[in-house]
């Protein structure tokens, strides 16, 4: 079978699904974010196939780009965020970070 | 009412849904889809098809480890992994330019920040024990309701596809694509950045402010 | 005279680009000083110091040299228009666009005509004088810069009054003026009384301004029916006001304006504020204008009457005419330089200049002449009466400003346009002179303006009292000085009038009988202003007790501010006493009385005065002689060298209102006098008058110098030196009744409080009464209502709602209490709640479809 775009976009959704399990499931609040970085690049993924099968053209890949753009920051707040609540509780479990109950 | 009860039931309800949704998808959606499905032309396997599989396993298994391993470590190595190999996919793809910055910026970035992280909040002893039972049931369940819908969607939806064009240089053109017609975006952008970069700092200093 | 067949034509308009520099410079003067004029005054002159300093004199620099500015481009105008041929001069001058409503289009537009351009000499070249007057006379005071920047404020007000070339400019110019007339009359507004005045002419003049936006609005009114669509005039045949207003064929600028209004003979027919189109609509009666506007009545009553009449109320609260004039005396409370350039030479003079600006409404209806000349005379004659008796020196010439207003107006209201705009002029001169005069007199006598306290001063002040003569002179009626010109052809002109009406009745007697009202006023006039003079001048000087002590107490500088206090309340004390004194005494011991009823004005004005003298003279030590033990003495040279030029001006500008006759008799020439000719062009609306022989034209010039004679010998017989006191005394025992009368100035005020105020406060009080006790009364027993229904509503809230209530709450919060069980605060818990939720939904989705 030719390399087309289901292939991609299997690998893509398996990187969603993956990164969607470890955002659920990890208690580390650095993991949770990589999680969060796997989902995006099931997505970028998505949008790189997309764009080479479907549109044509660099759109895709720019948007792609974007997401880049802002997974960095997403990265470089939610390290930030990690450490202040490292700070705050002394330690990165999100089970005990749970002062929105209140 | 109990925590610990309301917990269990929120559990079994929860894996009521999944079980049914599942079952419900795959009769009513995933099985006649694919009983309708185009049988694939066979054709022969070249050595980038083998690249791609091998590199599309490196991804999955990456993932995989992020998600299944029990040491931070080990996920943040799997992580790696798992972003090598999208950069890798790529270049299949014709996204010369995307590749590159995910390498540069993903792999040289974050997973230096996410390295960065782990070494700063070191506690590896607490975190080896990351996963409880009930939280990799849940990530199981929410593995199977959510998987098998994805990649029904993707094999069985007839995509308007059109012949690839070759692989050409794409930096030109995304940069001048993003100074004309992503030049708001763009703009937008950068002012994220610059908000996030105060914001990382403003938020990462009441650690010295608190000592 | 006599050109009554002249086509009229459309005004030939000149373009200029300097116009709006004249009052530019004022107001520049007037923001700099309102801006910086303190700063300079502390920066520049020592801040204790009330004397003049570096500062005031920058201060002063600001102002005069404004003036002088706007003079001399006035002047340059002035010589460009007069390079002009005669119907062409007509200088305009368009800013900028104030607003555009469909067809009408208002622009900030300046335009000199011979009539403005006189106004605006007059108001440039003796504001020029009387900002240098201001210098000596404003020496000693504390807000100097704040003086400065309001008189420039007021002249360009005046200028825009003057020089607007439509309604709109021009009623800027109207409210300015009165803005400034206001903050300078409550300049010293710590005073009470002085704050009180400013105020009181501020209300009069609202009552004289509503009846002027109701005559503009009856006008336009009036006119938007002549504007609207007649068959092969306008050009849209159906006139929608909405449609016009929000079509995008209305004009949107005022080219478009220009070219929609349609033309005829040349003259543009359609919405205008602009005074020049305005006349040539009127002109020129091919637009049919004139013709629609003389065919409306309204409720049966002349539309242009009642346009005439209601514009004459405008003028009659700025130019204070009866009823509206009892603001003008009481404005004497400013400083005297104020009285001379705004409450003599220019603003009161502005009713005077709108009705002359639209002498072509005017002329339209002989009812609203009628009106405005009667109301002149009888002005005329009522101030002149009151100003016989007068002990204060600014409210006699205040009075004489009243009276000689209605000369004024006698003229416009005649048709003797040009001789009712002369005897502004002239007025503006010799008004001016014999305020300035006083203004010296009062600095010199330490700000004592009881004329019984003064006396002698001639010795004292020689430059001061000769100007005050000329003056005097001119405003008497003696032809060598220039008042005789100008009241002499008013009256001539009046008695030869038979075109006058009233209330649509024509009157051929009231032109003979203004006549005879206006010479009586002239003898009073004569009469009055030499009482003044002499009781000024002549004689030994009676002040100086009281203000000996004054200044010695100033001396003291430590406790300046009670002597000052000690000196005041016996000051009031007395006048106290006094005033009350007649009423004890009876007629009895009246005569024994030598100063009988000190009114209280006139105490109220000696504290006051005393006050500011009292404050500033004492770290200044070197004001003149005025602390060498009380004698007057004459004021520096900005004063006297103002006062020299006006009284020339007094005198030289008879030249421009040489008679007819005279030339006719002298010189065999038959040229109108000058400013009539000058004025010829602009006052167009011809009003036939009588001919009298040139027989009766010199018993009638002769008749006017004898009536100046009679005053003259009158006021010298019993004023001379103060000799004749006594007679006087025994003529006022004689005629008390009337002397207290007209020396309580007909009961005005009192009358004014008793029809305008006292009901206005009874009607206040009735509604207060009303409101306190219906109003109250019913709200209480709403109030008492309710309250039972409260009551009761409550027990209801508290025993069965509430019980609702919180019975439904504490299940809620037990069922909350539970469910919170659910709330984990756990990012992870909610993202399994999320995504379950979305697998539902993708579930239903699929179930559904």
């Amino acid at each position: 079978m030719q390399i087309s775009l289901p292939h991609f976009l299997i690998v893509g959704a398996l990187l969603f699904c993956f990164g969607l399990v470890t955002v659920t499931t990890r208690r580390n609040a650095v993991g949770v974010l990589m999680g969060v970085e796997l989902i995006l690049n099931g997505a970028n993924i998505n949008f790189a196939a997309f764009n080479h099968y479907v549109v044509g053209g660099v759109s895709g890949q720019v948007f792609a780009l974007f997401v880049i753009v802002l997974a960095a920051a997403e990265a470089a707040v939610g390290l930030a965020i990690v450490l202040a609540v490292f700070q705050t509780f002394k330690t990165i479990d999100v089970r005990y970070a749970d002062l929105m109950r209140e | 009412m109990t925590q610990s009860t309301g917990k269990i039931i929120g559990w079994i309800l929860g894996t009521a849904l999944a079980i049914g949704f599942v079952v419900v998808m795959g009769q009513l959606a995933i099985v006649p889809a694919m009983k309708a499905m185009p049988p694939g032309e066979a054709s022969a396997t070249g050595l980038v098809d083998v690249l791609f599989y091998v590199i599309a396993g490196l991804t999955i298994a990456g993932a995989a480890g992020v998600a299944l391993s029990h040491n931070i470590l080990y996920s943040a190595i799997g992580l790696l992994g798992a972003l090598l190999g999208a950069g890798a996919l790529y270049v299949f793809l014709a996204a010369d330019f995307l590749a590159v910055a995910q390498l540069l910026i993903y792999i040289g970035g974050v997973l230096v920040l996410v390295l960065f992280a782990v070494m700063l909040t070191n506690r590896i002893s607490e975190i080896t024990v990351s996963n409880a039972s009930l939280g990799l049931w849940g990530g199981a369940m929410l593995f199977i309701a959510v998987a098998p819908v994805l990649l029904a969607v993707a094999l069985v939806t007839p995509w308007e596809t059109i012949t690839p064009a070759a692989a050409a240089y794409t930096t030109e053109t995304i940069g001048d694509s993003l100074l004309t017609r992503w030049l708001l975006p763009f703009e937008v952008a950068s002012m994220v950045l610059l908000a996030s970069l105060v914001g990382a700092i403003v938020i990462a200093r009441k650690e010295i402010k608190a000592d | 005279m006599g050109h009554e067949s002249t086509q009229l034509v459309p005004v030939v308009v000149t373009h200029a680009t300097w116009l709006w520099l004249i009052p530019l410079f004022p107001l520049v003067g007037a923001t700099l000083n309102a801006l910086f004029g303190w700063k300079l005054q502390g920066i520049f002159g020592e801040p204790k110091s009330m004397k003049g300093g570096r500062g005031k004199q920058l201060v002063h620099f600001i102002a005069v040299g404004a003036m002088m500015a706007s003079f001399a481009v006035a002047a340059w105008s002035f010589v460009q228009l007069k390079g002009l041929p005669a119907e062409e001069r007509f200088l305009q001058q368009t800013l900028w666009n104030m607003f555009t409503a469909g067809r009408l289009s208002v622009d900030l537009a300046f335009s000199l005509d011979q009539l403005s351009m006189l106004m605006v000499l007059v108001i440039t070249g003796i504001g020029t004088l009387i900002h240098i007057f201001s210098i000596g006379y404003m020496a000693e005071e504390p807000a100097y810069w704040r003086f400065f920047c309001y008189l420039n404020l007021f002249v360009f007000a005046m200028l825009l009054l003057v020089m607007g070339d439509n309604f709109a400019v021009m009623f800027f110019g109207w409210e300015g003026v009165g803005l400034a007339s206001y903050l300078l009359i409550a300049f010293w507004y710590t005073d009470p009384e002085k704050a009180a005045a400013g105020m009181k002419a501020f209300v009069v003049n609202r009552f004289g301004d509503f009846g002027f936006i109701i005559g503009l609005m009856l006008l336009f009114w009036g006119l938007g029916g002549a504007w609207q669509a007649r068959p092969g005039v306008l050009r849209n045949l159906d006139y929608v006001p909405s449609v016009e207003m929000n079509s995008n064929a209305g004009a949107s600028t005022a080219a478009e304006s220009e070219a929609l209004a349609p033309r005829v003979h040349g003259v543009k027919v359609g919405p205008t504020m602009n005074f020049r189109e305005l006349r040539d609509q009127v002109v020129i009666e091919a637009t049919g204008v004139k013709e629609h506007l003389a065919g409306t009545t309204v409720w049966g009553v002349s539309l242009l009457t009642l346009i005439g009449m209601l514009l004459f109320v405008g003028a009659m609260g700025k130019s204070a005419q009866i009823p509206l004039f009892v603001w003008l005396p009481d404005a004497m409370a400013g400083p005297t330089p104020v009285s001379a350039l705004i409450h003599a030479a220019t603003m009161v003079t502005a009713g005077v200049y709108m009705v002359a600006r639209l002498n072509f409404l005017f002329v339209m209806s002989p009812s609203a002449m009628g009106w405005v000349a009667l109301i002149g005379a009888l002005t005329a004659i009522f101030a002149a009466t009151i100003g016989f008796f007068q002990y204060d020196i600014k409210k006699v010439l205040a009075y004489s400003t009243v009276s000689q207003l209605g000369f004024m107006f006698i003229g416009v209201g005649t048709g003797a346009y040009w001789a009712g705009i002369y005897h502004l002029m002239t007025h503006a001169f010799f008004k001016a002179t014999l305020f300035l005069g006083s203004g010296s007199v009062i600095l010199g006598c330490h700000h004592e303006q009881d004329m019984r306290k003064m006396g002698g001063l001639k010795k004292h002040m020689p430059i001061t009292r000769w100007t005050y003569l000329i003056a005097t002179i001119a405003i008497a009626g003696f032809p060598i000085a220039n008042g005789f010109y100008s009241k002499d052809e008013i009256l001539w002109k009046a008695f030869t009038s038979r075109h006058l009406a009233l209330f649509g009745y024509p009157t051929p007697w009231l032109g003979p009988a203004i006549y005879v009202l206006g010479l009586i006023a002239a003898t009073g006039t004569s009469f009055y202003m030499y009482r003044s003079y002499y009781m000024t001048f002549t004689g030994e000087y009676r002040g100086g007790d009281g203000h000996h002590g004054d200044a010695h107490a100033a001396h003291a500088a430590t406790a300046h501010a009670d002597a000052h206090g000690a000196h005041a309340a016996p000051a009031a004390a007395a006048a106290h006493a006094v005033h009350a004194a007649p009423a004890d005494h009876g007629h009895g011991g009246h005569a024994a009385h030598p100063a009988p009823a000190a009114h209280g004005h006139d105490a109220h004005g000696h504290g006051a005065h005393a006050a500011p003298a009292a404050a500033t003279a004492a770290p200044a030590d070197d004001h003149g002689g005025g602390h060498h033990g009380g004698t007057p003495h004459e004021s520096p040279w900005q004063i006297t060298l103002v006062l020299a030029i006006l009284a020339a001006g007094s005198v030289l500008t008879l030249f421009l209102g040489i008679p007819i006759l005279w030339q006719h008799t002298f010189a065999h020439a038959n040229t109108p006098p000058l400013i009539e000719h000058w004025l010829e062009p602009v006052l167009l609306a011809k009003v036939a008058f009588g001919h009298g022989t040139v027989a009766m034209e010199w018993v009638f010039q002769g008749l006017g110098v004898l009536a100046a004679t009679v005053g003259f010998v009158a006021a010298r017989a019993v004023y001379k030196d103060n000799k004749n006191e006594a007679a006087l005394l025994a003529m006022i025992g004689r005629w008390k009744g009337v002397w207290t009368v007209v020396y309580n100035k007909y009961y005005v005020d009192e009358l004014y409080e008793r029809i305008v105020l006292r009901p206005a406060a009874a009607v206040a009080r009735s509604f207060s009464w009303f409101d306190g006790k219906i109003l109250d009364g019913l709200v209480h027993a709403v109030a008492g209502v309710t309250k039972v229904f409260a009551n009761f509503d409550g027990a209801i809230d508290k025993y069965v709602v509430d019980g609702a209530v919180n019975g439904v709450a504490s299940v809620i919060s037990w069922g909350g209490g539970s469910l919170r069980l659910l709330q984990t605060g756990r990012i992870q818990t909610y993202l399994y709640g999320a995504l379950g939720g979305a697998l539902v939904v993708v579930l239903v989705n699929f179930l559904i479809s």
